[in-house]
């Protein structure tokens, strides 16, 4: 079966609220999932907590999440709260 | 759950989780993910951000300074609840003014001339332990301390205090949050246990302890295996000495230990006070405000304040009013007395109130002698609070330092109160805390007042530093036929000519005598032709002092110009110690014997070499030999240097050839070695390439044809020229190996160096097995150096590897030429002998100094390697430089 990467790009605005919509529409026919952060600057504890979530949701589905674009500042946090190993990451 | 992996590793310790259910355990779990988090968003947040959130956090705890103390003293029942205002806001105003300018996040400090930057990292999650004492200043100052560090804290207040600290926290939470911190950042334990202190303290995603509290908290967090902040207990001792100013120090005593009741650890405990004032000290108190008690009354205190099972204060008395006090245990005293004051007249268990007293209870000891004094403070604050405080109340500075190195204690408190003092930043500059470090004295690992820098990882970033180098040589050096007529120019009232039995003979010592100016007394030194030794250079010391030499003339080949260094050195610093000064060093500018620099006396030394190879006449070396003891002393210091070098070919016309020869290949070795040493530089290579181009070109001429003079007079420059190379850029291991080979089977110096020549150029042109550190060089360049080397020479080759091949055939070629032996068995050494020899060998080898220049650091297996290639001489060099080659 052919693998169905889907994109979808983060706004700063509003990260958690964004991933949050991802991870409540997470599809088992999507193989690949890559969310685009090169335009968030910073995360906040909510943001946290949602990719948290979207990391557990995905590994029960058997999608790959991509980040892609994450800055270094964002990557640090998300090294400090364990979270790089559940993700991929691009730049 | 983020921290799920965190708690399975610790539910996996049954002792850990003993006592908590799995709710207790989920609940605990969920304040270290929110902290966690909140400490990793911090991580991107800027100095600017972070500034503006403690500057509002500030005004918050300001704003509820009152509100807090009052709080505290309803709940705690300790303390004056006004002190506990002062206590809040100096837990807040004072600790942003010592904080608001500095810097915590990314570079913090700059130190260009060492080319060091500091680089702020925050700790994580903190987990802090507060006490009952302090229980809202305490909060105050360390959530102020963690925003401005970028930290998340769980607090964990003493169970008696803890709704007013946890409202402290909730305030300043608020705050924090308000103004852009992250959620999360600060949580307080709800009615908490012992065990979720263990189950915190052990857990992984804690990273640093931050305990303020009783002994056993602090143990705790030191206990558990994480980093740890603690503090110590404290029983300060305060010395009120004669000369003090006694108004000012009654009163400091009194308000320090009368603020909040005496619950600062930091406060006084045990006054001794110098026999002439005590009795108007007493008084002085008495008028002020303090009850003096008797011999009765002290008994009744000490019974009942102090447990006498344990030996430590009584929990109902601290941080209670004296009047209450006296009350309780039904002492009179005067309406409104501030303090009790107990004459004591001893430390330790037998004398009660020697110790920590956190109440309005003060002992006081009288000292018949400062000795007796600083004595018995000695032994108070080994009661109980090493590490901690000490407070002296006197104007004679000797007396004050004398006790600030007696006493062990982190904050030593001069002429003000013990306390407020320690609290920092009111009587004194001492950082602001309300954390007092204590050393390990205390069972800490700080003396510091606890501040923002200690809720830091301080990173370093290191850039690599050029260290200046040098190129020092005489400052007069004369050269070419003739040069010794020079000798004219420089009036001496008295001049030794130190020289050997030969060089009398031959009219040398008369070809200079002729030049030295007529008015000059001259006398003669001979010294026997061989590297000198100590009752040598004493005879010649003994010369120098009795004709009160103003210059010596040092004429001959290198031991005799040594020789004369060496008699300089102890006639002008007569203090020397030679064989400490030959103590063994890695970097000339860090070594750990200097030189003499004073002098009794100066004399002049000029050098004129007869013969072109050891660079004597240039370099700050001289070598010792000591007969005794079977060994050579090195010495080396620039200011060994000969002031002036006459390098004058006439001394040399007479060489005999083979010594042409040996004395012509020791100046190629030091120019090929400081060529390719770590410690070459531009100033020392245009000198090294020089003296080789003049070696090839003009050693076998000197050699073949003894009378041309201008090969004479070339070589004879280029072993000065050599010298002033090696003087600077130091030599490698050839050298190294030809000392050890030299001083084994007595090869020559300059034939032994021949002999391993070849074998170190191919060593060193291959890719080391270990490399040198080497901070002067760029990369590994020694065979690129050798190459270019074979192109100054024009050798050809199109490669690298080719240049170096061609420049050891060269070598070879000129070794042959010379006649010199080419192999050590040439020598008619046995090879079961040198079999024999060669550990010894490569341990003396390893040992010398020299190689420490080389480019390629030799394996001790490497150094035996090159002495069986020059053992078996020819065709090995071939075969070892086409095998790398290949």
């Amino acid at each position: 079966m052919e693998a169905i990467a889907v994109r979808r790009k983060i706004e700063e605005s509003d990260v958690a609220a964004a991933i949050r919509d991802v991870a409540a529409h997470l599809d088992s026919a999507d193989r690949e999932l890559v969310l685009d952060f090169s335009s968030v600057g910073r995360i906040d504890p909510d943001a946290v907590c949602a990719l948290d979530d979207l990391a557990r949701r995905s590994n029960d589905k058997s999608i790959k999440v991509t980040l892609h674009g994450v800055n270094l500042d964002v990557y640090k946090a998300l090294k400090l709260v364990n979270l790089t190993s559940r993700f991929s990451f691009v730049n | 759950m983020i921290a799920s992996e965190a708690a399975q590793e610790l539910i996996r310790t049954p002792s850990v989780t003993d006592g908590l259910s799995a709710e207790r355990i989920a609940y605990l779990e969920n304040l270290l993910r929110r902290a966690k988090t909140a400490a990793a968003i911090f991580t991107q947040f800027t100095q600017d951000e972070v500034d503006r959130i403690v500057k509002a956090m500030v005004l918050a705890g300001l704003e509820k300074s009152p509100y807090l103390a009052q709080l505290a003293v309803e709940e705690t029942r300790l303390g004056v609840m006004e002190d506990k205002v002062i206590k809040n806001m100096v837990a807040t105003e004072f600790a942003y003014h010592y904080i608001k300018d500095k810097r915590t996040v990314g570079v913090i400090r700059e130190i260009p001339e060492r080319n060091l930057i500091e680089i702020a990292e925050p700790i994580g999650v903190i987990f802090s332990l507060t006490p009952i004492t302090n229980p809202t200043s305490t909060v105050l100052f360390k959530c102020i301390m963690a925003i401005k560090t970028r930290n998340a804290v769980i607090f964990s207040p003493h169970p008696k205090a803890w709704r007013c600290s946890a409202e402290a926290s909730k305030i300043m939470y608020d705050a924090a949050v308000k103004h852009g911190a992250p959620d999360g950042v600060f949580a307080c334990l709800e009615s908490h246990t012992l065990e979720d202190n263990a189950y915190l303290m052990r857990h992984r995603d804690v990273a640093l302890i931050d305990a303020t509290g009783g002994p056993g908290a602090v143990k705790a967090a030191y206990s558990s295996g994480k980093p740890a902040l603690g503090v110590g207990p404290g029983n300060t001792p305060v010395y009120l000495e004669k000369s003090a100013n006694l108004n000012t120090a009654v009163v400091d005593i009194i308000l320090s230990k009368t603020f909040d009741n005496g619950t600062i650890c930091a406060s006084e405990q045990t006054v001794v006070i110098d026999d002439e004032i005590y009795d108007s000290t007493l008084g002085k108190f008495a008028e002020l405000g303090a009850h003096i008690c008797n011999e009765q009354e002290t008994k009744l205190l000490a019974r009942t304040v102090i447990d006498p099972q344990t030996g430590f204060m009584q929990p109902m008395a601290i941080g209670q009013k004296a009047s209450d006090i006296a009350r309780f245990i039904g002492l009179a005293v005067k309406p409104g007395t501030k303090l009790l004051i107990a004459p004591i007249q001893g430390v330790g268990r037998e004398h009660p109130l020697s110790v920590e007293k956190l109440f309005p209870v003060l002992a006081v000891y009288r000292a018949k002698s400062v000795d007796e004094a600083l004595r018995v403070c000695l032994d108070v604050s080994h009661a109980g609070g090493i590490g901690h405080t000490a407070v002296i109340f006197s104007r004679n500075d000797e007396i004050i330092r004398k006790f600030g190195e007696l006493i062990n204690a982190g904050r030593i408190i001069v002429n003000s109160p013990g306390s407020i003092g320690a609290l920092g930043a009111v009587y004194n500059d001492l950082v602001p805390t309300f954390a007092f470090g204590c050393g390990t004295g205390g069972g800490n690992s700080t003396t510091d007042n606890v501040n923002i820098y200690h809720y830091l990882n301080i990173k370093r970033l290191a850039r690599r530093t050029q260290n200046h180098m040098w190129f020092r040589v005489p400052n007069q050096i004369y050269f070419n036929m003739n040069a010794v007529e020079n000798l004219r120019q420089f009036a001496s009232r008295c001049s030794v000519v130190v020289t050997n039995a030969v060089l009398e003979k031959n009219g040398h010592v008369d070809l200079v005598r002729r030049s030295i100016p007529p008015e000059t007394h001259v006398h003669v030194l001979v010294i026997p032709d061989a590297e000198p030794e100590a009752k040598a250079i004493l005879q010649g010391v003994e010369t120098l002092n009795f004709y009160k030499a103003d210059q010596i003339i040092a004429l001959g080949g290198g031991s005799v110009i040594d020789a004369a260094k060496i008699m300089k050195l102890k006639y002008e610093s007569p203090q020397a110690d030679l064989e400490e000064l030959a103590a063994p060093f890695l970097d000339l500018r860090k070594r750990v014997v200097q030189y003499p620099t004073e002098k009794v006396t100066h004399a002049r030394l000029i050098a004129i070499p007869t013969t072109s190879g050891t660079g004597s006449e240039v370099t700050p070396f001289a070598v010792l030999t000591d007969k005794k003891r079977g060994c050579k002393i090195t010495l080396a210091d620039y200011s060994l240097s000969p002031d002036v070098a006459i390098v004058d070919p006439q001394f040399v016309m007479s060489m005999p050839k083979n010594l042409t020869a040996d004395t012509g290949i020791d100046c190629l070795t030091h120019a090929l070695e400081s060529g390719v040493s770590n410690y070459a530089s531009p100033y020392t290579d245009c000198s090294a390439m020089q003296a080789i181009r003049m070696v090839f070109k003009y050693l076998p001429i000197a050699y073949e044809q003894p009378d041309d003079e201008e090969a004479h007079c070339m070589m004879h420059n280029a072993a000065c020229i050599a010298a002033m190379a090696f003087s600077n850029a130091s030599v490698g291991v050839n050298h190294a190996l030809a000392h050890a080979l030299g001083a084994r089977f007595g090869v020559a110096h300059g034939r032994a160096n021949a002999l391993l020549l070849p074998h170190v150029i191919a060593y060193n042109a291959a890719v080391p097995a270990k490399f040198m550190p080497s901070p002067y060089q760029q990369g590994y360049v020694a065979h690129k150096k050798y190459a270019t080397v074979a192109d100054l020479l024009g050798l050809g080759g199109t490669t690298v590897e080719e240049k170096v091949a061609n420049l050891i055939a060269a070598t070879e070629k000129l070794l042959d030429r010379l006649g010199l032996p080419r192999s050590i068995e040439e020598l008619g050494i046995s090879k079961q002998e040198f079999e024999r020899a060669v550990p010894d060998m490569v341990k003396t080898a390893f040992g010398d100094p020299s190689w420490r220049s080389n480019p390629r650091m030799p394996l001790v297996t490497e150094l035996a390697e090159l002495f069986w290639k020059a053992y078996y001489g020819r065709g090995v060099t071939k075969m070892a430089v086409s095998k790398q080659t290949a």
